[in-house]
């Protein structure tokens, strides 16, 4: 049976369970003289039947779906004849895959080696065995818990216990998705990077000057030497970053200030969600206008001063970037400078102080460590913004301070290393995830230290 | 005394002139700052807007079409195999022949061919399987103009003059007998919100990414909401103070702030490498965007869980309700409001999000129009990216159309959300 019609079949029995088990416990409270006799609300005793009946056979289930294939494969192989036994893990790869071919009709049968053949039958054989096994358990094991659930159904039963814990498990396991989420980060990364690092060592990888992901595929091939130092990649993305932040930090932050301290309420109810505006814009819309609106125009302004101006300009994906990140500074220095007590400006306005240098002497100092923590988050944010550079910087890896000169990034070389069909054993495809692995690290350092300042802060105030 | 008193208060009279020049300075500063900000939104939207808002027409030319049955080489019209392979761009080319009947060499037929978009010959056939009785008759229709020619004719009259770009003077000027003789119009261009994409920008279209976008969206939302609510109220309501829960919370915390891309990566290692689930279909991008909104939805729903007063759980508890009724009775609706616009907001970040989907294939060059959750498809940031990369001069007009659909639902996205905090919202 397919696996949306099994789900929808659990789904009915499961509704069955709830109707028997709860009409049976309305029943024995009858007896006994109204359901106040009964430890728990019948809709306990119907959902504790239901859990039954549901919860381990889709368990079984899922364990299945996640299993079956290494499991199927790993029958599949060891049941080939000495002669075939593959040697490696490319090899066991490839052998399985003209088996599901010859399988699926894609490979004619004529044409192959008989075991191989042979295997191809025994899979199909396999494939429909194991699921009409599971489905047989699956059925099999919801029945049984809907008769548990239903043989168990008595007045002294403590249903709404029971089944109070497995809500509380259930909601458990849906808040430790944020952990597997990270956990399956941080694996992932580190498991491709180790594998990188293997081919090419970590030192050659950090301090390299040299980056020309190329791997030779036939040793004789020419101008593939493959050099993997990501120093120019993070000279790139420091430039075109500090090019946004220089847009983003002087105008998110005297926005903010305006904003909070003179703008009229109408002004501010005005400008704020118009500003804000910008922070809901997708970053390919900010790629698309950088790359065809003003990386163009940077250019014939600058050929205008006779500068050469290179069309994918580090200036024009920071400048646009830094676009993006005003409205996420104003709106986190907002929060700090509201957050900065009332006395405080009071104070310094009766002592005789004009606003800007209220601002400037008083709330500025006292909101500083709040809005340095806002320009890390939004540092963190410009390293790694992805599509803004995909679409408007370039792929040539140089070591530059120009603006006006092409610059690729850590998040561009991912991209590129990683869209289209790869092999995952080429040093070239676990560059990326060696790549990631730094990025992660950075904008996680940066992110914790940011947020330990802003909390640091707040504690002085409250 | 008095002396210095005055003094002083001369000094202070005589800097208040440069201090108020500097308040006024700095409120000069700030004023520019917001003027800036909104500069730039004024000059993003008018930019797409002014690029984009052109390829909602297309360019149509009027022909004299014969369905001559030996040009097309078929003998049957209801032999469905026949129709297949009948040529009838043939009969295109034949009708633009005779409408400019004096061309003469090949470079210059192949151009004369090209006014035509290839995809006007499907246009062809549709017809003639619909009405059988047109074959060997002559009608006269409006077929669909080739993309130069559609850019050739929408910048005719532009300030900037018309682009003529691959165009030779040769088919400016049919192009321009052809407006002479009334035979070019512009019209809705309805393959655009019906079509997907293709290598021909006259025929390329984005319903194709817009069924992905959905269909992606669909499962984000439906793992995203009840997963990020469930937690919301595990830590809100059930979590004991411990090491335990404090780790949660600090992994949502940074969760929230991990680059969009990482997510891509964590897809194509986990989901693809590991699973073996195919690329490119909406499956994958939905867990992707899944995982990457969660964050969102959580932080979102524990505010609005914390907004809902204490008393009202102290009220349940006092009558005798259970937790997980206090849950499900009284806070959870109380808090949905909230919820929903949290939800909302984190769809429209996952429908505007783009690098992770890269990451896992869903950049392919898909031509039909996903019908269900596993077949390949695009999402409609995607389709930009692509569009925008795309040589042809045309394309960039299409990307700006796309890209002002997809700014129209989110910015209707946020109108709901924004709609749905004002009405639904309570103060306590």
């Amino acid at each position: 049976m397919q696996t949306a019609n099994l789900l929808i079949v659990l789904l009915i029995l499961s509704a069955v369970a709830y109707y028997m088990a709860r009409s049976r416990s309305v029943a024995q409270a009858q007896s006994l003289g109204g359901i106040r006799h009964l430890h728990s609300l019948p809709f306990f005793y119907g959902m504790r039947a239901a859990i039954w009946c549901a919860l381990p056979s889709l368990l079984l289930l899922v364990a299945w779906l996640l299993f079956d294939e290494p499991i199927i494969s790993s029958f599949l192989i060891s049941g080939l004849p000495e002669s075939l036994q593959p040697t490696s893990a490319a090899e066991h790869n490839l052998l399985l895959n003209s088996i599901e071919n010859i399988a699926s009709g894609a490979l004619s049968a004529e044409a192959s080696e008989p075991a191989l053949v042979a295997a191809a039958e025994s899979l199909r054989g396999l494939r429909s065995t194991g699921a009409n096994l599971v489905t047989a358990a699956v059925l099999s094991l919801s029945v049984l818990g809907m008769g548990w659930g239903w043989v168990k159904v008595s007045p002294i039963l403590r249903a709404r216990q029971q089944v109070e814990r497995v809500f509380r498990g259930i909601l458990l396991s849906c808040a430790c998705v944020a952990i597997f989420t990270t956990l399956g980060i941080l694996l992932s990364v580190l498991f491709e990077s180790f594998r990188f690092f293997q081919a090419v060592p970590a030192t050659e990888f950090l301090f390299g000057t040299e980056w020309s992901p190329q791997m030779a595929i036939r040793s004789d091939q020419v101008g593939s030497s493959g050099s993997f130092g990501a120093i120019p990649l993070f000279v790139g993305t420091l430039l075109i970053s500090f090019i946004a932040m220089v847009v983003a930090v002087p105008v998110g932050l005297m926005s903010a200030i305006y904003l909070a301290e003179y703008a009229s309420p109408r002004m501010r109810g005005f400008a704020k969600p118009t500003l804000e505006v910008l922070a809901g814009i997708p970053t390919v819309v900010y790629g698309f206008f950088a790359a065809l609106t003003v990386a163009p125009f940077i250019r014939q302004t600058g050929e205008g001063f006779g500068l050469q101006v290179s069309s994918e300009s580090a200036l024009a994906a920071g400048l646009v970037m830094g676009v993006m990140i005003i409205p996420f500074i104003s709106s986190l220095a907002d929060d700090v400078i509201n957050a900065v007590p009332q006395s405080l400006r009071d104070g310094s306005l009766g002592l005789g102080a004009t606003r800007s240098e209220t601002i400037k002497k008083v709330i500025f100092p006292a909101a500083l460590p709040g809005i340095v923590g806002g320009v890390l988050l939004a540092v963190s944010r410009a390293i790694g913004e992805t599509m803004i550079v995909v679409m408007a910087a370039g792929l040539a890896a140089k070591m530059t301070a120009n603006p006006l000169d092409t610059v690729t990034t850590v998040t561009v070389q991912i991209v590129t290393l990683l869209v289209g069909d790869q092999e995952f054993d080429s040093p070239k495809t676990l560059a990326a995830f060696a790549l990631g692995l730094m990025l992660f690290v950075v904008t996680l350092v940066l992110n914790f230290v940011a947020l330990r300042v802003v909390k640091k802060y707040r504690e002085q105030y409250d | 005394m008095t002396d210095l008193n005055k003094s002083r208060a001369e000094r202070i009279q005589s800097s208040l002139a440069k201090r108020y020049r500097a308040e006024k300075r700095f409120q000069m500063y700030g004023y520019a700052a917001i003027a800036f900000g909104l500069l730039c939104v004024v000059i993003l939207f008018t930019d797409i807007i002014s690029k984009g808002y052109k390829a909602f027409g297309q360019t149509y030319i009027q022909l004299e079409v014969t369905y001559d049955a030996s040009t097309l080489g078929i003998t049957d019209v209801n032999d469905s195999q026949q129709l297949a392979l009948a040529d009838f761009h043939g009969i295109v080319k034949k009708a633009l022949k005779s409408r400019f009947a004096d061309v003469s060499g090949r470079k210059a037929k192949r151009d004369l061919y090209g006014l035509i978009s290839n995809g006007a010959g499907y246009t062809l056939r549709d017809r003639l399987v619909a009405n059988p009785e047109l074959l060997n008759q002559t009608e006269t229709l409006w077929l669909v103009a080739d993309d130069d020619i559609d850019t050739y004719y929408k910048s005719i009259g532009s300030d900037a003059g018309a682009f003529t770009g691959r165009m030779s003077e040769q088919r400016q000027g049919w192009v321009d007998q052809l407006v002479e003789s009334n035979d070019v119009e512009m019209r809705v261009n309805r393959n655009f919100f019906t079509k997907g994409d293709s290598r021909e920008p006259e025929l390329a279209g984005i319903r194709g990414a817009a069924m992905g976008s959905l269909f992606t969206l669909i499962i984000t939302l439906g793992l995203s909401f009840p997963i990020g609510v469930a937690a919301a109220v595990y830590l809100e309501e059930f979590a004991p103070r411990n090491r335990w829960t404090d780790l949660i919370e600090v992994n949502i915390n940074n969760l929230a702030a991990v680059p969009s891309i990482i997510f891509g990566l964590l897809g194509l290692a986990i989901f693809i490498n590991f699973f073996h689930v195919p690329r490119s279909v909406p499956v994958v991008g939905g867990l992707v965007l899944t995982l990457m909104t969660l964050p969102t939805i959580i932080i979102s729903s524990r505010a609005a869980i914390k907004a809902v007063p204490p008393s009202i759980r102290d009220a349940a508890i006092g009558v005798g309700a259970s937790p997980m009724q206090v849950v499900l009775h009284h806070v959870l609706p109380l808090a949905m409001p909230g919820m929903l616009t949290g939800a909302i907001i984190g769809m429209a970040q996952a429908l505007g999000e783009t690098a992770p989907l890269l990451m896992i294939g869903m950049v392919a060059f898909i031509v039909d129009v996903p019908g269900g959750f596993t077949d390949p498809a695009t999402v409609l940031p995607v389709q930009i990216f692509l569009w925008a990369d795309s040589p042809e001069r045309a394309f960039v007009e299409k990307t700006s159309a796309a890209i002002m659909v997809l700014l129209a639902f989110l910015i209707l996205m946020n109108t709901l959300a924004v709609v749905l905090r004002k009405r639904l919202e309570r103060r306590w």
